[in-house]
């Protein structure tokens, strides 16, 4: 009896590691959006439901090879985010920053409606059966392991960029000090829209991701949405590393949680986890005290 | 006197509306109306002074499932369980509010942490479905004969009309009470800078714990009420991320600084829904919130101030021109 207890237990942890891979991926946008142009993006996760809506159409209907689907639905999602920046954030970027948190709170409401009413409500599926892998008695579904692997070479490929690039040395500037780069000669307006791409695209990769094991509805950002706001702010909103620590936290809270209890109650512990954190931790995991 | 004149009789003519003009449809909207013009204003109370919560989705769920759980299953009248649905919403704001004042979260911080609280309150609800009927909703038993004071049940609709229309006149009198008192100048001090707050004597944590609890109760009542008159709750429909947010919406297209503001945009709101909904029938779903969303992204860039607050200001400019002459002239 014990043994096959210690299994499940395993199998939950196993598939939490895997969670949160994809949770730290679905992070990793909005938290370089945060941390650069210093504007929390509320309707991220309906750009997520998007670029899934994106997938079903491209795939599903127009019968485009999966990895093709998946390079345009990024590239759709990625220009769905400088249109966001250049219509909602760019005229309130002077305002309070929690004008620029309300205005995307509309977006919110605009995606959801218009997915409603372009796609209808129905909850829609690419219609994959990807085989499940036995792993000592484990089993682990291949399009979360798919799903884990391409998070983790999307965030190496984001590291490398802000790392290697002149334009990704840029934006971890702008990040640190927002006044002083525009006299150094780094055009402030440009390196927005470019982190509104990525953090766009990121959310579009994150999309082709989700769509391999979800379906997708209208409402369906709102089941998501949530979590990825928490991660980021357990990590401390902008901090890219924290938010990968806060995400692999929250996912085995969410699967072993879900495992004794149902999946709710797993959520219901990832959220009063955050609140304690909050007041332990406020500046998130990482922070260093002041 | 002059003053109370037109507030005397817009009330008379309030009380008298359902027993001149009582159509069923128009008298369930405008009591609709009233229970969110509340709900809306109670968000407003501090909303206004920069704490913008987005867990008052869950402060309502509370009012709503406590108060109908109450009901079913203790049998507990309404008129005990609804104080104490205020309390659990009380306690419930305390635990999460002060924390988060203590500490200072502040700003988008704040408004993601109390997002995190009507996250918690939705997946609890939907969790102990056994009890609560998770997402299907819930509906409090009918007391037997259908109305009754002690089940807080009526089945006409004159009777919710009138108690919606005292709620929504208290809410607007605990408003003022607010903008006269000194916590409002305290508050507002905070607002703009919390050190300067501190070092002028203002007890920062403690004025916003005030107004937070008393936003907190006013919106479990709002909760509450819709629980009594709609005789059906859900998650979705009095708690969750989406109602936090409807709150903020509604708000912000009224006039966030003005007492009336809240009413005038769940009029606006909840009007918009309807005429879209009879005009178009099941094929508007979802049209309502477009046109929300793009309102609300235009408001925030053209409007901050809201329909009623724009307007309020466009009429006291010339006033205010006018006015300082003759008072200088005087002197």
């Amino acid at each position: 009896m014990d043994s096959i207890f210690d299994i499940y237990l395993l199998e939950a942890l196993l598939n939490g590691i895997l969670l949160g891979g994809v949770l730290a991926l679905l992070g990793l946008g909005l938290n370089l959006v945060f941390g650069v142009i210093d504007v929390v993006w509320i309707c991220y996760a309906e750009l997520i439901m998007l670029g899934m809506y994106g997938m079903y159409y491209l795939h599903s209907v127009y019968h485009l090879p999966l990895v093709v689907a998946g390079a345009l639905s990024i590239a759709i999602v990625g220009a769905l985010g400088v249109v966001l920046h250049l219509v909602v954030i760019q005229p309130l970027l002077g305002t309070a920053p929690i004008n620029q948190l309300l205005a995307t709170g509309g977006v919110l409401f605009f995606l959801q409606s218009a997915a409603t009413v372009l796609f209808g409500i129905e909850f829609k599926n690419l219609g994959l059966r990807l085989p499940v892998i036995e792993l000592s008695g484990m089993f682990v579904s291949y399009a979360r392991l798919l799903a884990f692997g391409a998070a983790l070479i999307g965030m190496v490929l984001v590291y490398l960029f802000l790392a290697k690039t002149y334009t990704g040395i840029a934006i971890r500037a702008i990040a640190q000090d927002r006044q002083i780069m525009g006299l150094m000669g780094v055009d402030t307006r440009r390196i927005y829209l470019i982190t509104s791409a990525v953090g766009g695209a990121l959310a579009g990769l994150a999309a082709c991701l989700l769509v391999l094991q979800y379906d997708v509805h209208p409402f369906v950002g709102l089941s998501f949405g949530p979590i990825i706001f928490m991660i980021c702010v357990l990590g401390g909103l902008g901090n890219i590393v924290g938010g990968f620590v806060a995400a692999f936290i929250f996912a085995e809270i969410i699967t072993v949680g879900g495992l004794y209890l149902d999946l709710e109650w797993g959520y219901v512990f990832a959220f009063v986890f955050f609140v304690v954190m909050m007041f332990i931790r406020p500046e998130g995991l990482l922070a260093r005290r002041a | 006197m002059k003053r109370w004149l037109p507030w005397t009789i817009a009330g008379a003519l309030l009380v008298a509306l359902p027993f001149v003009y009582n159509a069923p449809y128009p008298l369930h909207i405008m009591v609709v109306i009233l229970i969110w013009s509340f709900a809306y204003t109670s968000w407003s109370i501090m909303g206004r002074f920069g704490l913008v919560s987005l867990g008052h989705g869950g402060f309502m769920g509370i009012g709503a499932y406590v108060t109908a759980l109450l009901w079913n299953h203790a049998g507990m009248s309404p008129w005990l369980s609804i104080p104490m649905a205020l309390l659990a919403s009380a306690t419930i704001a305390i635990l999460v509010a002060y924390p988060c004042f203590r500490f200072r979260i502040t700003g988008h911080y704040f408004a993601l942490v109390t997002l995190a609280l009507s996250g918690i309150v939705l997946q609890v609800i939907t969790a102990t479905r056994d009890h609560t009927g998770g997402s299907l909703g819930y509906t409090p038993e009918r007391h037997q004969g259908g109305s009754s004071i002690y089940a807080l049940q009526f089945i006409d609709k004159e009777t919710w009309y009138l108690i919606a229309l005292g709620v929504w006149a208290a809410g607007i009198v605990i408003w003022y009470r607010v903008e006269r008192s000194m916590m409002r100048y305290a508050l507002e001090a905070i607002s703009e800078d919390e050190d300067a707050a501190a070092a002028a004597g203002v007890h920062v944590t403690w004025e916003k714990l005030k107004v937070t609890v008393l936003s907190a109760m006013m919106t479990a009542l709002a909760g509450a009420l819709y629980c009594q008159y709609q005789m059906f709750i859900s998650p979705d429909t009095v708690s969750g991320i989406s109602i936090s947010l409807q709150m903020v919406f509604a708000v912000v297209v009224g006039g966030i600084y003005v007492s009336l503001g809240p009413t005038i945009g769940a009029i606006i709101t909840i009007l918009l829904a309807e005429v879209l909904r009879i005009s178009f029938g099941t094929a508007a779903v979802g049209y309502d919130n477009l046109v929300y969303g793009v309102l609300l992204v235009l408001f925030i860039i053209f409007l901050p101030k809201g329909i009623l607050g724009g307007l309020m200001e466009a009429r006291a400019r010339p006033q205010a021109a006018t006015a300082a002459q003759p008072k200088a002239s005087r002197a």
